[in-house]
């Protein structure tokens, strides 16, 4: 492995899910990298495919209903296709996962101090149960668990959320992960909570040099945390670029919709929030060509064709997007007022 | 802890003396099996001498008086049957050492069995194995006692002659022979329960396997088998667990009529048995009494024993 190979490499992953009414094609041909100590956001509404391309690389939607292709080489394992042994030397050792919900997360009927443990001696098995015990106080610690040698004793349902969330975090570190997958780590919590864990996650890519890959719907956290941002829509990435790239010269008009319908404090209250019309699309039957037309005050003819992912801008090629529109075209319409947004088709309702 | 103790024990008291109104007004007043001084008095009695029989067991008292004469006389352990005049605590106790061992020992082959059988189904579920077994829980449901226990006695004991054809030896008496005679009894009284258990058993993984935590426990890197046997079963066992603190209680009070009669165990539940094919009241009444309190000290300790399980549950 070369010095400057990425972290983690995803090519063209495919994840459908046979179900009885056809079969869910929840990620379509996703691609994108993640260098170590970089954080790299992946974005969309719910049902975009962002929690499915995050537990596949775990390897949490194997299953016989379950069918995965295209490649994921992480640390010099293909993902993908590791068997299920591989895998578990990977889970929670190199690669670690925190997931959305703290409240349900953890087993109810263990101590938290337990749970850690269960953990780090699973990937070192010369580790006492003693040296294991003083090594999850100092990872609660570490995440910020007052009196953490009393908490090791607690159950989970004694915790609050944002503290359950944390533990979840220190159980993520506790074997040095080079890859973090957060998946909305923080949506389940009040404001203040949230921006106390996205600062630990800040702490720990700066401590340790792991990459992370964090997985939300928020772009406020995006704008806070992330270097790089993917954005997904229907199971496909749309957009992807750095995080300036995408917040000041977003290139695609789901792109410019999110963007467009976050709260912000100098918008005029009188307006209501801008959303984006419609819904989703059903991943059972995707519309043809672009899959984001039948939401797009934008679209025109070319846009059944299917759009490729490719760079616009030939000296940023790492700043891709998939829209039928010349760049020329985007700056102009992704402009509504004096912000960026999608133009909706009936006049804003005041 | 101490006060939940406490709590319980006053709640049991109180349950025990509704259930043993209830009880004793439909055996002794609802029920009356014609005028229990004659019974007592027997055939040749002249009618003065079934009178001074009344007056001597207060029949001829109120009813209030009545049941607490007979609550007294069964607790101090001087109760006698109406009809055959022997004491029911003697009648009871003689009977014990077959019910419990019937019940103990059933209660655990049911319990191990239908773990067993409901998590093989649960892993396997929608195949080939899973349906095999949900046909045999259905059957083991479906079966009755006494049919199950007929065919069983007719071919492996009397075409066959594996088993005895009934009875029971003591284990003081000979630890083979319990063991020989009580095989058919612990199958038959457990088929049943294994088939609603491991149905339970069944579903209830399905669900906890669906849930967040055992995706974390994945997600730590343990291997399927402890995520199995560590985050799915302990947290699915625990619905099982006090379903069966109230099954075993109740039989151990004396609930296995069918099976103690089908084998001729003479245990609580065949003495149970008797006593309604002769309407023997005072001791319908006795076990009645005896079942009730095994439920409620059983039902306390599978609290206690949840709580163990369920750290969220709080003894209160």
């Amino acid at each position: 492995m070369s010095a400057t190979a990425p972290l983690l490499e995803v090519d063209d992953m495919r994840v459908s899910f046979a179900t009885e009414d056809g079969l869910v094609r929840a990620v379509d041909g996703v691609s994108f990298s993640v260098a170590a100590g970089e954080v790299v956001a992946i974005v969309g509404e719910s049902g975009s495919g962002k929690s499915v391309t995050a537990m596949t690389l775990m390897g949490l939607t194997r299953g016989p209903n379950a069918r995965i292709a295209g490649r994921a080489m992480f640390d010099g394992t293909e993902l993908l296709s590791a068997s299920e042994r591989e895998l578990q030397q990977i889970r929670g050792a190199s690669m670690a996962m925190v997931f959305q919900d703290p409240m349900s997360s953890l087993n109810p009927v263990y101590r938290i101090g337990h749970q850690i443990v269960e953990q780090i001696r699973t990937h070192d098995q010369a580790i006492s149960k003693a040296q294991a015990m003083d090594r999850a106080i100092e990872l609660m610690e570490r995440v910020g668990i007052p009196r953490a040698s009393e908490r090791l004793r607690s159950y989970p349902h004694e915790f609050s959320g944002g503290m359950r969330q944390r533990v979840m975090i220190a159980m993520a570190l506790s074997c040095s992960p080079k890859l973090l997958i957060a998946d909305e780590p923080s949506t389940a919590l009040d404001v203040t909570i949230q921006a106390q864990i996205l600062e630990e996650l800040r702490t720990l890519r700066e401590q340790t040099g792991a990459g992370i890959i964090l997985v939300t719907h928020d772009l406020a956290v995006v704008a806070d945390i992330a270097d790089r941002v993917v954005v997904m829509y229907s199971g496909r990435v749309v957009e992807q670029g750095t995080l300036d790239e995408l917040f000041y010269d977003p290139l695609h008009p789901y792109t410019w919709g999110l963007l467009g319908s976050i709260t912000r404090v100098d918008r005029d209250r009188s307006q209501r929030l801008p959303a984006i019309p419609g819904l989703p699309p059903s991943l059972l039957r995707t519309p043809e060509g672009c899959h984001f037309r039948p939401r797009c005050s934008h679209a025109f003819g070319r846009c059944t064709e299917d759009p490729a992912l490719r760079a616009a801008i030939s000296d940023r090629p790492e700043h891709l997007d998939r829209c039928w529109l010349e760049l020329e075209q985007k700056r102009r319409l992704r402009v509504v007022g004096d912000q960026i947004g999608l133009a909706s088709a009936e006049p804003v309702i005041s | 802890m101490a006060r939940f103790l406490v709590r319980r024990l006053m709640v049991m008291v109180a349950l025990l003396f509704v259930i043993s109104l209830v009880t004793f007004m439909l055996f002794i007043v609802v029920l009356p099996n014609g005028n229990p001084a004659a019974l007592l008095a027997g055939h040749l009695a002249t009618p003065a001498e079934v009178h001074l029989i009344s007056v001597r067991y207060g029949f001829d008292k109120p009813v209030w008086v009545q049941y607490v004469k007979t609550m007294a006389n069964i607790f101090d352990g001087s109760a006698y049957s109406y009809q055959s005049g022997f004491n029911v605590l003697d009648e009871i106790r003689a009977g014990l050492p077959a019910t419990l061992s019937l019940s103990l020992g059933a209660g655990f082959i049911w319990l191990l069995t239908s773990i067993l059988v409901g998590t093989l189904a649960a892993i396997r579920a929608g195949r080939y194995t899973d349906r095999v077994l949900t046909l045999l829980s259905m059957v083991g449901v479906s079966m009755p006692v006494f049919f199950f226990g007929a065919v069983l006695i007719y071919f492996a004991g009397y075409k066959w002659g594996i088993i005895p054809l009934g009875g029971y030896v003591p284990w003081t008496q000979s630890l083979t022979g319990w063991l020989w005679h009580l095989v058919a009894p612990w199958l038959t009284l457990s088929i049943l329960f294994i088939g609603i258990y491991s149905r339970i058993l069944r579903s209830t993984i399905l669900d906890t396997i669906n849930e967040d935590f055992v995706r974390t426990a994945k997600a730590k890197g343990l291997s399927g088998r402890k995520v199995l046997l560590r985050h799915v079963l302990r947290n699915s066992l625990i619905p099982i667990i006090s379903l069966w603190g109230l099954d075993l209680a109740q039989v151990i009070g004396g609930g296995a009529i069918l099976t103690e009669s089908v084998y001729n165990l003479h245990g609580v539940g065949y003495l149970a048995y008797q006593s309604v094919s002769h309407l023997d009241t005072v001791t319908l009444l006795s076990i009645v009494m005896l079942t009730a309190l095994a439920v409620v000290v059983l039902g306390a300790l599978t609290e206690v024993f949840y709580a163990f399980l369920d750290p969220r549950i709080r003894l209160q």
